[in-house]
């Protein structure tokens, strides 16, 4: 039983990612005497920014298996779901709900425009040039958003049922940030059984190991590409919606900086695993808080945390945590 | 003396002169635009020689950017000045009473740019692609994030100002021919031809006997020279150094220039490099209220600018993926037979006709 779950790379990252947390509780608790209600307010906010990062990261690293290139402009995406909720929110005054099903339904648009323009006519073209067109179309997004709406800060109105504040113990947490990891936990597990058990979840499978004979096997490529940016984009929606509840400022530079995290936690967690950018996800969004509440005269260094990490962690499992090695064809 | 060489020679020292002599007749304005069509030439350039010339993905070079731009700034502010920047945290005293003349302190920032490269050289150029793309931007970003918390040193997020102007075109111009000749001769060389063969393919190049970290590294120590060269003529040309200027987005106006110059071309980058500046600067009338027959066109509002800028990104990128040059470069020769083509005259020079 226990060497069983030693050779699983899941089981041993979840473990240790509990174990770095008793760690850290231990060393709060004694050397700056934190009390253990403030600690437990940190990590519920660690979780529910992590479980915002995850949502983004599970996009990036479902283009990055079946195109293998980065979508520069999922943050930028991330971004446009921000507006649409505004839009939807506080200039037609549509109920929250019915707020939340239109943005997840707009913002796929968006994804599967950049990936038929941008991406697609380049396909067979080399790596760079793919990488420098993903680049170009965030940088669009970005101006167009300045353009369209402005460089000053917008703000998401109230959603009281999300933003209410909850306090157990004289822990006060607000809904949202209970919300926002069951919701992620249930899209995941959702995903898996998609991507597992359905005709075109392997078809999709079929599609990251090889296009060529994905397409002799009968499957409609681009088909399955627009789904992916679809699923990619809907779930960059929704982490936005929740985003908007609970960080309000929207301005059009907000997604370049969750979306180079965001990558960052798709790479930690094992580029090409959902399951791997979920827990990337948790580790940046923890670790973020937390050092940021460990140890307050470095605060201003929290954005260079992520970097870090990745840097730390290429060098040391280039797969990333859960990822499984991958040879170099000659 | 080789035909060409002297050629070059004079092609040379007739722009030096043309630039001494501008420098006297042009209005700030244009010489402002003109001086920086030079130094985003610079920068393009060390771009182009790890992207296009060694087939590295880097984007970080707003970082090395911000370390010339910042040991200029730091080290050419005049002692007296300085108490007025730093009225939060006093400078440390360690650097407070030095002041270096501009060129001393341009040099220092190449070599300290170039010394950071070489240290985040070990771990970050083993990486291929995509990966190193995002760790190179990543630690322009660590960059400005150190810059904006070290207050005693950098002034923090209020930058420094004061910064003795620059705008002496003749200095700007020297330095980018400087860096152009130095480029030409760097690939012409045995190293230039490891540089590309990596570029082709890293596996046939080792299978070669290139030593591919050693070339690898070379390349990027020596981008990152002229990166910080350049980042410091561009923060004495702007007078004032702010963390917010090396924004990332920085390194995408080099990335426009080198491929719409083409990816591997010296002189493809220069000439991108004067057109982008000066069209930037010319589509400025995208942001201003257009009045056409006494009704105002709706569009035309601040930030159309860059919306049209990057569309014409996206254009060359998706279009003209070989850019102006290619990888080829402009020559003597080209200009005679471009010039031969104009007047209509056929083309005897090879003893042959063109398709024959």
């Amino acid at each position: 039983m226990a060497g069983k779950i030693l050779r699983n790379n899941l089981a041993v990252a979840v473990l240790a990612i509990l174990l770095v947390i008793l760690l850290v509780y231990v060393y709060a608790s004694t050397a700056i005497k934190m009390p253990g209600s403030v600690f437990l307010q940190h990590l519920t906010n660690g979780l529910s920014l992590g479980s915002l990062f995850a949502l983004i990261a599970i996009g990036y690293t479902m283009v990055y298996t079946i195109l293998s290139m980065i979508n520069f402009a999922h943050g930028d995406i991330f971004m446009i779901s921000l507006y649409f909720a505004f839009f939807t929110l506080s200039v037609f005054n549509m109920p929250w709900v019915l707020a939340f099903v239109c943005v997840a339904a707009l913002t796929p648009i968006v994804g599967i425009l950049i990936e038929r323009f941008a991406y697609r006519p380049l396909r067979d073209a080399p790596k760079n040039s793919v990488l420098i067109s993903a680049i170009g179309a965030s940088f669009l997004l970005e101006n167009a958003a300045t353009y369209l709406f402005g460089g000053r800060p917008k703000v998401l109105p109230d959603i009281p049922l999300l933003s209410r504040v909850i306090s157990i113990h004289s822990v006060n947490f607000q809904v949202v940030s209970i919300v926002i990891p069951i919701l992620t936990f249930a899209i995941l597990i959702a995903l898996i059984n998609f991507i597992n058990h359905t005709k075109t979840g392997i078809a999709m499978r079929a599609v990251a190991k090889d296009h060529e004979i994905a397409r002799v096997m009968g499957v409609n490529i681009n088909r399955i590409i627009s789904l992916t940016f679809i699923i990619g984009s809907s779930l960059a929606a929704v982490g936005g919606f929740m985003w908007g509840t609970r960080y309000p400022g929207i301005t059009p530079m907000m997604g370049v900086m969750p979306g180079l995290k965001c990558f960052v936690a798709a790479v930690v967690g094992g580029i090409g695993d959902i399951k791997g950018a979920v827990m990337g996800g948790f580790i940046l969004g923890l670790g973020e808080i937390l050092i940021v509440a460990l140890f307050p005269n470095i605060s201003g260094y929290r954005d260079a945390f992520a970097f870090i990490l990745l840097i730390i962690i290429l060098l040391v499992k280039p797969t990333g945590i859960l990822g499984s090695k991958a040879r170099e064809k000659v | 003396m080789n035909k060409k060489t002297l050629h070059s020679i004079i092609a040379i020292a007739a722009i030096l002169a043309a630039a001494w002599i501008l420098n006297g007749i042009l209005d700030s304005y244009v010489r402002r635009v003109l001086n920086l069509c030079a130094i985003y030439a610079i920068i393009s350039l060390s771009l182009n020689l790890v992207n296009g010339f060694t087939g590295m993905f880097s984007l970080g070079q707003a970082g090395f950017m911000a370390i010339g731009a910042y040991t200029v700034a730091i080290f050419t502010v005049p002692v007296e000045l300085r108490a007025a920047g730093f009225y939060l945290e006093p400078m440390n005293p360690l650097i407070a009473g030095i002041e270096l003349p501009l060129l001393a302190a341009l040099i220092l920032g190449g070599l300290l740019s170039a010394t950071f490269a070489f240290i985040i050289g070990f771990p970050v150029l083993r990486l291929r692609g995509d990966y190193l793309a995002i760790a190179t931007l990543g630690f322009s970003e660590i960059i400005r994030i150190i810059f904006t918390n070290t207050q005693s040193i950098t002034n923090g997020a209020l930058g420094i100002k004061n910064v003795p102007a620059l705008s002496n075109m003749f200095f700007i111009y020297l330095a980018a021919i400087i860096t152009i000749v130095f480029m030409r001769l760097l690939i012409s060389s045995s190293y230039g031809r490891a540089f590309k063969a990596i570029r082709e393919d890293e596996i046939v190049a080792e299978a070669m006997g290139i030593n591919l970290f050693k070339h690898k590294i070379m390349s990027f120590v020596i981008s990152a020279f002229f990166a910080g060269i350049g980042g410091g003529l561009y923060g004495a040309l702007l007078g004032t150094v702010d963390p917010k200027n090396f924004m990332f987005t920085l390194t995408y106006n080099f990335v426009l220039i080198i491929v719409l110059g083409g990816l591997g071309s010296i002189s493809g980058t220069v000439i991108a490099s004067f057109i982008i500046t000066i069209g930037m600067e010319w589509l400025r009338f995208f942001d201003d209220e257009l009045v056409l027959f006494g009704f105002k066109v709706p569009i035309f509002r601040p930030g159309l600018r860059m919306v049209v800028f990057s569309v014409l990104l996206m254009v060359i990128v998706l279009f003209f993926q070989k850019g102006l040059m290619g990888q080829k470069e402009l020559s003597f020769d080209m200009l005679r037979q471009a010039a031969a083509r104009v007047k209509g005259l056929p083309l005897f020079k090879n003893g042959r006709r063109k398709g024959e």
